[in-house]
């Protein structure tokens, strides 16, 4: 499998272009993250920051610990 | 909505926890054992001159184990009792989860059973042959299948940030192991690499990285993101910054391997390639380090009476210190004093030690008073605990940068008229001699602190009563249709579904590791062919399958880098052609002893035949292990036919049908190299020596191989610089 694709590749021209294509994927799609981030709602930012806590169970047991 | 009736598995988290720092105090013995045969090397021979003691063998061990037994379990125990709770469901198949145990522990005992004893693959922390890969993939499977199917039966509708990073984890280290292990087994206990070289070097440091950064350090991250908020009883403090370090992390790690290179046989550009996304890795690390510390905002007054804060405090401070310091060290610059030496031992330390460690002894102290419904036995002893553990850091940390420092500047001095200041190698080891002696000193300190740690937690255990099923309600929400106010945000919809989300991140993780993989693939065309190196004779493979036995890649490199002082004291660089035939290549990356790529036709074959055995009678001042054991023990030619046939597989051209001949080639070998060695013996040992005898029962003995492979290591290239006096490169494409 491996010599198949090595035969196929060893043809392509300019395969340094790879490394600057997905730089390019990398920031377009981290800057799109950012975006979406910075416009998330604060209510949607506690409920899910909040997640580890709603435990009812185990917030009675930890009483009996501290 | 109805309101459900479940209970969490607490069994399994037990099981690992208890895995976790039994292979933890075996894994740190053992370390300890190599720091000490490096302090104390002249008692090791002469007390424990064992070979499956030396230094060679069991450095994989520590590093595996601590890796792998000590970390993985902590891993399992993490995850095992953050993902129920995070999805308010057990454990899809409890069936799987004791299969996972189980078979994770059986792996740890193969290792212990292989590694000892030399059968090894040599890829740094990769080392276990192929069978055990294969064990290793399939419980990697049934935990990611486990997790998977829990993750499907949840009964919340978001993925809380942990569990992506636990996601995240799973699938990169199934790439990362199945593409570093693709290897061809000879027998039962030998294979060899696919790859060969400069291939097989970029692909094991592409692994060796992000085993680093997919092992150590996300699925840590994942299990930050929950118990730092649990033990500081607040949420963590920025959600957005949590979304914006796993993906900017996971998208950067994966292309930094070949920071570990640099000046090497590597393409240029790949190299490149590593210092850029290794620089930029400094951005998410260090906002995760923040996001975490910053959790405990408005609380450190906490922090100075709950220990287990102070352990996650400092866990993320080392954090933030060894994320710091690898962009640093993937410098060209910086990375020129710091490779081979000390510095790296250091640096990882501060990460496995601290990060891993500190955690790990946090979460544990946070865990058994749960488990076990009671209070922790001691809190004085947990808190003697942190200060011996942190103070154990320090003095294994500060005196290998001290090492470091001092043995690479040592290297790079020239005097006045241009020669080396210090033109022995030894010299520049015997200097850190004190340096080895506190490094042990921290690392018994650190291992006597986590002795404590499981006294406590027996005693703790013994106190309590144990909760194997803990009950918990809560309403199936996965499905729920609850009106949600404000606009949707897009992350949201990959957070709620969890096949999406394995996707995304697989495709974000593969474009860093394909940018990597396909220039391997066709490396062909990068690697210059050089017209006089060709495959190794018989006996020197047999030699060279020797030397990956001993492990002498722990302490000795292959890889002269293109530096005015490497190459004043060892000769002409090393060319990426002169590794083509090299399954698996041996470049190391330590060097407590000298690089060898130039080794062959150095010395006489006598000179290795007494070195080998009393090394320090032939350098005085050596710490390398005395391998008696190598001049009695006899070369085991019944696999070199199939050795012959699986490097013709592999591509390295002998003859058709040469399996045939090779071992008569290989004796034939065998016996000048014996017949020079006993030519060469004093007199007085010969007068009354059967010379023929002596010949015919030395030609047969493991080191005699490894003589002719040491001979052979960079001559290729010599015989060539006479033929042709330039450099005679040629591209055969």
């Amino acid at each position: 499998m491996l010599r198949y694709i090595k035969h196929n590749l060893t043809g392509i021209e300019d395969v340094a272009i790879y490394p600057i294509f997905s730089l390019l994927i990398f920031f377009i799609f981290f800057f799109v993250v950012i975006a979406f981030v910075v416009r998330m709602k604060k209510p949607e930012i506690d409920m899910l920051s909040a997640i580890p806590f709603d435990d009812a169970v185990e917030e009675e047991t930890k009483h009996n610990l501290d | 909505m109805e309101v459900q009736k479940f209970s969490y598995d607490n069994t399994i988290v037990r099981n690992f926890a208890y895995a976790t720092v039994i292979w933890g105090i075996i894994g740190m013995l053992v370390g300890l054992t190599a720091a000490l045969q490096l302090a104390f090397p002249e008692f090791f021979n002469e007390y424990l001159g064992f070979s499956f003691l030396s230094f060679g063998r069991i450095r994989p061990l520590h590093t595996n184990a601590v890796i792998f037994a000590f970390v993985g379990n902590g891993i399992f125990m993490g995850v095992y009792y953050s993902l129920q709770r995070l999805l308010k469901t057990r454990m899809w198949s409890d069936k799987l989860s004791n299969i996972n145990f189980w078979g994770w522990q059986f792996i740890i005992v193969c290792a212990v059973l292989t590694l000892p004893f030399g059968i090894t693959t040599s890829k740094e922390y990769a080392e276990l042959e192929w069978w055990i890969d294969i064990l290793i993939a399939v419980m990697w499977v049934v935990w990611g299948l486990n997790m998977f199917m829990t993750i499907l039966n949840r009964r919340v509708k978001h993925m809380y940030v942990a569990i992506w990073f636990y996601i995240a984890t799973f699938v990169t280290v199934a790439i990362l192991h199945i593409f570093n292990s693709f290897e061809l087994p000879v027998s039962f206990f030998k294979s060899y690499s696919w790859y060969a070289g400069v291939q097989d070097a970029l692909v094991q440091w592409w692994y060796g990285h992000n085993a680093v950064a997919f092992f150590l350090t996300t699925p840590y991250l994942g299990l930050m993101y929950y118990f730092v908020p649990k033990a500081a009883n607040r949420p963590v403090y920025s959600y957005r910054l949590s979304i914006i370090h796993f993906w900017a992390l996971i998208f950067l790690y994966i292309w930094a391997g070949p920071h570990h290179l640099l000046y090497t046989s590597l393409p240029d550009w790949a190299q490149s390639l590593g210092v850029v996304f290794s620089v930029m890795l400094i951005a998410p690390s260090w906002g995760g380090m923040l996001n975490g510390l910053l959790t405990l905002r408005g609380a450190w007054d906490r922090v100075r009476d709950d220990v287990m804060l102070k352990f996650m405090v400092v866990a993320l401070t080392c954090y933030g210190m060894a994320t710091f310091e690898g962009p640093l060290l993937s410098l060209k610059m910086v990375n020129t004093l710091s490779h081979f030496t000390d510095w790296t031992v250091a640096h990882v330390h501060v990460g496995g030690l601290g990060w891993n460690g500190m955690l790990t002894f946090g979460m544990l102290y946070w865990l058994f008073p749960r488990l076990f419904r009671v209070k922790l036995y001691s809190k004085k002893m947990a808190n003697q605990h942190f200060w011996i553990a942190t103070l154990g850091i320090i003095l294994y940390a500060v005196p290998m940068y001290i090492a470091g420092f001092v043995q690479g500047l040592m290297w790079q001095e020239f005097n006045a008229d241009g020669t080396l200041a210090n033109p022995e190698f030894l010299k520049t080891v015997t200097a850190l001699e004190p340096y080895y002696i506190l490094r042990s000193l921290g690392g018994l300190l650190f291992i006597t602190g986590t002795v404590m740690m499981f006294y406590n937690l027996i005693k703790t255990a013994k106190s309590g009563n144990f909760l194997a099923n803990e009950e918990a309600e809560a309403p199936n929400m996965r499905d729920a249709n609850v009106k949600e106010t404000g606009k949707h945000f897009w992350h949201r919809a990959i957070e709620k579904k969890p096949a999406r989300f394995m996707i995304v991140s697989l495709i974000v993780v593969a474009i860093g590791g394909l940018v990597e993989i396909i220039p391997t693939m066709i490396v062909d065309s990068n690697v210059p062919t050089i017209a006089s190196v060709k495959p190794y004779t018989p006996l020197e493979l047999e030699g060279r399958d020797l030397y990956v036995k001993e492990g002498c890649y722990n302490c000795h490199s292959q890889m002269i880098r293109p530096l005015r002082f490497e190459t004043a004291r060892y000769g002409e660089y090393s060319k990426s052609g002169e590794f083509v035939y090299d399954h698996p290549f041996q470049w190391g990356s330590k060097r407590t002893g000298p690089d060898l790529a130039r080794e062959g036709g150095k010395r006489n074959n006598s000179w290795h035949y007494d070195h080998m055995i009393r090394p320090k009678d032939i350098s005085p001042g050596s710490i390398m292990p005395a391998y008696s054991w190598m001049a009695e023990n006899d070369l085991d030619l019944s696999y070199l036919p199939a050795k012959i046939r699986a490097m013709q597989t592999l591509g390295v051209p002998y003859e058709e049908g040469y399996d045939k001949l090779a071992t008569e080639d290989a004796i034939k070998q065998a016996r000048e190299i014996a017949t020079d060695i006993v030519n060469n013996f004093p007199e007085e040992v010969t007068k009354n020596l059967d010379i023929n005898a002596k010949i015919e029962e030395m030609k047969s003995k493991e080191i005699i191989a490894l003589i002719a492979y040491l001979q052979r290591l960079g001559v290729d290239i010599k015989g060539e610089a006479k033929e042709a006096d330039t450099s005679n490169e040629t591209e055969e494409n």
